[in-house]
């Protein structure tokens, strides 16, 4: 058996999260390097397995199977498609920029020092205090192993342990790791941190449990947790479902993927756990983590139950239009920077189960490039907005004013992230929003014509924000804020290249993209609506 | 040859790159730098069309495939390039006066810490104006169109830290994007009709798919238009944009930018050919605007808003044109040409005013300024003559020829849109005699300004004359070349095609009547501010004088509608998300388990032991499945 690249993969950071708690106390630079060093050695692995894949080969490849849970019929079992890699790559690109972004997010915080070093009765209090810097690079780690495992795991169940899994350490990254930048009590912002955090946790458990009793009536069903098997055997025939069976076990999956998306209304623990968490940590939820539901969509409700999926298309295309325009207006209407970014992912989500679920080539190819494109634009947006926040211990946009005349290339960028959000053609997202849209319109041209306006809203949100942060007259506040540093400079760079160069040259995304989102149209078994004239080539 | 197309796009994006990404180092040379890669532009430009020329008529078109873009099954999106005569026109003009404002930039921002990055500016602004009319499908075009929206965005709101600057800037951009949802619809629907977006096949194929369809597909373009081209409805950016540095709204106005709606309707001339009804709007839609330009023209003191006002006119007069058909494609183009050299040459001529008179905008504060701004007055008068149609001049051979294809159309339609484009050459001639008299006639009115500085009107240095000097003689020449065996139809036609029409009155009676229009409009003027001393403060005014100062309450409307309509939407929204949907959701999971109680609970502190319990019973559940496997 050849060399298991995928399980390596996914363990590497695993085992470096292992090895990252275990560094003494003292030596929190080190765990910082080690961190670091392993994000990018799996980053290295995951290019492996993006140069190892050949997207017009098998659909699953560089797969691994073995026998794990015999008497349930559960198997160890791993494979990629076009779509995993992609996501894969985002995954173990984004996470060395995060762990980079926050190096300094989990150092003792000078307030506890200086009551530590006074020893008074408040350190006993404030049940926060403590930073473990190791405990916040070994939850980041932890966090990216399972959520590279949940993009290879072709047995459900497997993926139904790494998908609850991972709410661990993101409970404690959410409620452990705060915003140090919070308007009210020290006390006030811990408890509101924890109320993040269980609200985060418990939604994301509901959806859970119920997506438990759907893999248990799947096994029920099919007799074991196979994804490959189970859609062989339902596509020749042999796995008969009764309609109304379908039908529940594909809501069940559907609720918690929905959830974790999120889609409106199960929204709102996200702008809370965003608001709360570090900038850092806020992207490894929206970039990273809620890309889990998405991609989930794709390969577990599309290829297990077609025909449900079908079925519930009309009322999911209006929640998704929903989440579109409602995210968008929410994010006008916000007064925290943080919360603002949260509601426009919620507005973007809805385009990316939007373009899921309209059942063309171009809306799912786009809804693919889409989870790529946001994790990239979110990440520059939101890391550069955590950089802001840093410097003047803000979260609130009237804070701030005429920041771009003291810190010219921080406005430049952020200004760039939000062009990014706003999808302006010539940048990446453009190209998905534009492919999830005639997608739409493709099928159902109302819905189409209804999402765009999304285009119009997303403009006023992040141009508002600009507008509010970075132009103006200075503030005295801001007026000796820093330009951003070296180390932040890292940061943003590549994450604007790449916003640009994948902008202008998308075609290595769409054609390790294509044939996967093929296979899925052919799991649904829908055709693409023909042009009405056949044109003139 | 055709391997130059590129480089006419990539010389400015290069410029405006090395100039944003550069460090300070480039503070000293980066508008040479700039300059210099405009300049490039257009000697490559000169070198395509001097090609162009040496070839037939019919065989001029050249094309360059660069690479595949977005290549997703059933759809396909190239980087690639057409330039034909009506692209060749375009480029020309726009690096070509884009140029001269870059030289004339110089001087004008030499007191600006941040000229380089106004200089970086200027280059995006020409790099995706050249894209705009380069791209061979709509989708390419789109990105051009965007970019031409991003420059204009940091170009009038390049002095950020004045709030109303950044405000304009701002609105600029959202009225731009509520056109681009047109041109996205547009595109969504060529892919459905068509399976295709690129400019030959559509446009070949159009007369395969129903007229209802080709109608829905030209009101769609028709909105992208009127957003890029201020026309109404989408015309409320143009006035606030002003508070960008003057050599912006040169650009925005006379090569760039408004001009880009003319360019998509006539490029897509097949669609609307097929679409009657669409065609009217397009029509309805110029020659509303080009009266609400030049009535919002007439009320204004301030001088770059009179201009702005203007500007909105004389494309109205392009769309009316473009709507008109084949009648009409030629004249659209060969108007904004010509109002390319005037209207450069005039806001040029503003902002030298300005540079003289200690920034002061309202020509009630300027008056005999000719005598202390030769130069200034002399090409500001023959851009003057130039607007208001002259005869020999510019403007006088692209505006008539307007009229008349207006009347050419025939049937009541055609007199009325006659005599629309009629009484807007009357009231031009009306607005822009009073702009000259205020400014350069009459006595002084000059006043000290807030720091208590009183003006000392001198002539602008010569990197700013010299431009002007230049787009006056295009100002008085232009026209009549073109004119002259009907050069510029002849050069148009193969692209655009041209139809002349049946026009009830012979082209003598409309320029006879064009003549007796101008003349009543000066005439007017004239009694009005030169025999009569002008307030300094402005008279209260009729009803429709004031309406016409607030830009006829345009932006009261916006207010009202949107503004405080949005506002109420988005504020209810958050409470209705904070209370009702939170609420909801909370309640039905209340409901299923009781757990209501326990986030209650939980809140109060117990996370941390309920969140150990959590893993703890995750970790038993595992252990209990590996366990199990090993029984």
């Amino acid at each position: 058996m050849s060399f298991p690249l995928l399980t390596a993969t996914a363990a590497l950071p695993a085992v470096g999260a292992i090895v990252t708690a275990a560094v003494p106390a003292a030596r929190r630079t080190a765990a910082k390097w080690l961190a670091l060093l392993v994000s990018l050695a799996t980053l290295a692995l995951a290019v492996t397995v993006l140069v190892r894949f050949d997207p017009d080969g098998d659909r699953y490849q560089l797969t691994e199977s073995r026998a794990w849970i015999a008497d349930f019929g559960v198997r160890y079992e791993l494979g990629v498609d076009g779509i995993g890699v992609a996501l894969i790559g985002l995954t173990a690109l984004l996470i060395p920029f995060i762990i980079l972004a926050g190096w300094h997010d989990a150092d003792p915080s000078p307030s506890s020092q200086l009551r530590s070093s006074r020893g008074g009765p408040n350190e006993t209090k404030a049940p926060y205090k403590w930073r473990p810097t190791q405990g916040f690079f070994a939850l980041i780690l932890a966090v990216e192993a399972m959520v590279i495992i949940s993009f290879e795991a072709t047995d459900v169940f497997l993926f139904y342990i790494f998908f609850e899994a991972m709410l661990i350490p993101m409970y404690f990254l959410i409620g452990g790791f705060g915003d140090r930048a919070h308007a009210g009590s020290d006390e006030n912002a811990s408890a509101q941190r924890s109320y993040a955090a269980v609200k985060f946790l418990l939604y994301n458990l509901v959806g859970g449990l119920i997506m438990l009793a759907a893999v248990i009536g799947l096994y029920v069903v099919a007799g074991n947790f196979s994804l490959q098997e189970i859609a062989e055997a339902r596509a020749n025939g042999t796995l008969d479902m009764a309609t109304n069976t379908e039908r529940l076990l594909f809501l069940g999956f559907f609720f918690a993927f929905a959830v974790k998306a999120p889609l409106w209304p199960l929204h709102t623990w996200l702008p809370n756990a965003m608001g709360e968490a570090t900038a850092p940590v806020a992207v490894l939820i929206t970039a990273v983590v809620d890309k889990v539901g998405t991609f989930a969509m794709l390969r577990f409700c599309l290829g297990l139950f077609p025909e449900a999926s079908k079925w519930a298309t009309p009322v999911i295309l209006v929640l998704a239009l929903i989440s579109i325009i409602y995210g968008a207006l929410l994010a006008v209407g916000q007064r925290d920077i943080k919360r603002l970014v949260a509601y426009a992912s919620i507005s973007h989500f809805g385009f990316i189960i939007l373009g899921i679920f309209v059942m063309t080539s171009q809306g799912q190819s786009g809804a693919t490039l889409y989870m790529v494109n946001h994790g990239i634009s979110t990440a520059a947006l939101m890391l550069v907005a955590g950089f802001l926040i840093s410097r003047r211990g803000s979260r609130l946009i009237a804070d701030y004013g005429g920041v771009q005349k003291v810190a010219p290339v921080l406005a430049g960028t952020f200004l760039i992230g939000g062009l990014a959000t706003l999808s302006l053609p010539g940048l990446a997202p453009f190209v998905s929003e534009f492919l999830v849209l005639v997608g739409a319109f493709a099928r159902y041209p109302v819905v189409g014509i209804i999402a765009t306006v999304g285009i119009v809203l997303a403009a006023l949100y992040t141009l508002v924000l600009y507008q509010r942060t970075m132009t103006g007259p200075v503030k005295p506040e801001v007026s000796a804020m820093p330009d951003l540093r070296v180390r932040e400079l890292v940061v943003v760079a590549p994450l604007i290249a790449l916003l640009i160069g994948l902008g202008v040259y998308p075609k290595p995304l769409t054609e390790l993209v294509n044939p996967a989102v093929e296979h899925t149209m052919s799991d649904v078994q829908k055709k693409d609506p023909q042009p009405e004239v056949e044109a003139a080539k | 040859m055709e391997n130059l197309i590129a480089l006419l796009v990539a010389a400015p994006l290069l410029g405006a790159a090395v100039l944003l990404c550069g460090g300070r180092a480039l503070d000293r040379a980066g508008h040479w730098l700039g300059t210099l890669l405009a300049a490039a532009s257009f000697v490559i430009a000169v070198v395509l069309f001097t090609d162009m020329l040496g070839k037939g008529a019919e065989e001029r078109t050249l094309s360059q495939h660069l690479f595949s873009w977005i290549p997703v099954e059933g759809f396909q999106a190239d980087v690639a390039f057409q330039l034909d005569q009506l692209s060749m026109t375009f480029v020309l003009l726009i690096s070509g006066v884009g140029t001269l404002i870059h030289v004339y930039s110089i001087g004008y921002m030499e007191h600006d810490e941040r000229r380089r990055r106004f200089f970086g500016y200027l280059n995006l602004f020409l790099a995706a104006m050249l894209l705009l009319v380069l791209a061979d499908n709509y989708l390419l075009l789109y990105v051009g169109w965007e970019g031409v929206g991003l420059a204009s965005y940091l170009l009038i709101g390049f002095w950020q830290h004045k709030p109303s600057a950044a405000t304009a800037a701002k609105k600029a951009f959202l009225v731009n994007r509520v056109g681009d949802v047109g041109l996205s619809i547009a595109i969504m629907l060529m892919f459905t009709t068509f399976g295709t977006f690129a400019f030959g096949p559509v446009l070949e194929a159009t007369g395969q798919t129903s007229e209802g369809k080709l109608t829905a597909i030209g009101l769609m373009l028709l909105l992208a238009a009127c957003g890029k081209s201020a026309q109404v409805p989408l015309q409320s950016w143009l006035g606030d944009a002003m508070e960008g540095p003057t050599p912006v709204s040169a650009l925005i106005h006379a090569a760039t930018m408004v001009t880009a709606g003319v360019y998509l309707i006539v490029r897509s001339g097949a669609i609307f050919n097929g679409a009657p009804d669409a065609q009217l709007v397009v029509t309805i839609v110029g020659a509303v605007t080009l009266l609400f330009g030049a009535i919002v023209g007439c009320a204004k003191d301030d001088i770059k808003k009179a201009l702005a006002g203007s500007t909105m006119s004389q494309i109205g007069y392009m769309i009316l044109a473009a709507g008109l058909g084949p009648i009409g494609y030629v004249f659209a183009i060969m108007h904004l040409v010509t109002h390319g050299f005037f209207k450069a040459g005039l806001f040029l001529g503003a902002g030298s005013v300005m540079h003289g008179m200690n920034d002061e905008v309202d020509m009630r504060k300027y008056g005999g300024l000719r005598k202390y701004m030769p130069v200034t007055f002399v090409t500001f008068g023959l851009g003057y003559l130039a607007i208001i149609g002259f005869p020999g001049l510019s403007g006088f051979f692209s505006k008539d020829k307007i009229i008349e294809a207006a009347f050419a159309k025939g049937g009541t339609e055609g007199w009325l849109l006659g005599s629309v484009a009629l009484l807007g050459a009357a009231i031009t001639a009306y607005y822009m005699t009073r702009v000259m008299i205020m400014t350069f006639f009459g006595d002084k009115r000059w006043q000290p300004d807030a720091d208590g500085h009183a003006p000392h009107p001198h002539e602008s240095p010569k990197s700013m004359t010299i431009p002007m000097i230049v787009l006056a003689f295009g100002s008085v020449f232009a026209g009549g070349f073109f004119s002259i065996g009907d050069r510029f139809m002849h050069w148009l036609e193969p692209v655009t095609r041209h139809d002349h029409g049946n026009s009830p009155l012979s082209a003598a009676t409309v320029t006879g009547a064009t003549m007796v229009v101008l003349v009543i409009g000066v005439a007017l003027a004239y009694v009005q501010y030169g025999r009569r001393p002008v307030p300094v403060t402005a008279p209260r005014g009729s009803l429709l004088t004031r309406a016409a100062r607030r830009d006829l309450l345009q932006d009261d409307f916006n207010h009202v509608v949107l503004v405080r309509g949005g506002e109420h939407l988005t504020r209810s929204l958050v409470y209705v998300d904070h209370s009702l949907v939170d609420g909801v959701v909370n309640g039905t999971a209340a409901s299923m388990g009781g757990l209501s109680g326990r986030l209650r609970k939980l809140q109060n502190g117990y996370a941390r032991s309920y969140a150990v319990s959590m893993f703890g019973g995750a970790a038993v559940l595992i252990a209990a499945t590996l366990l199990m496997r090993a029984v």
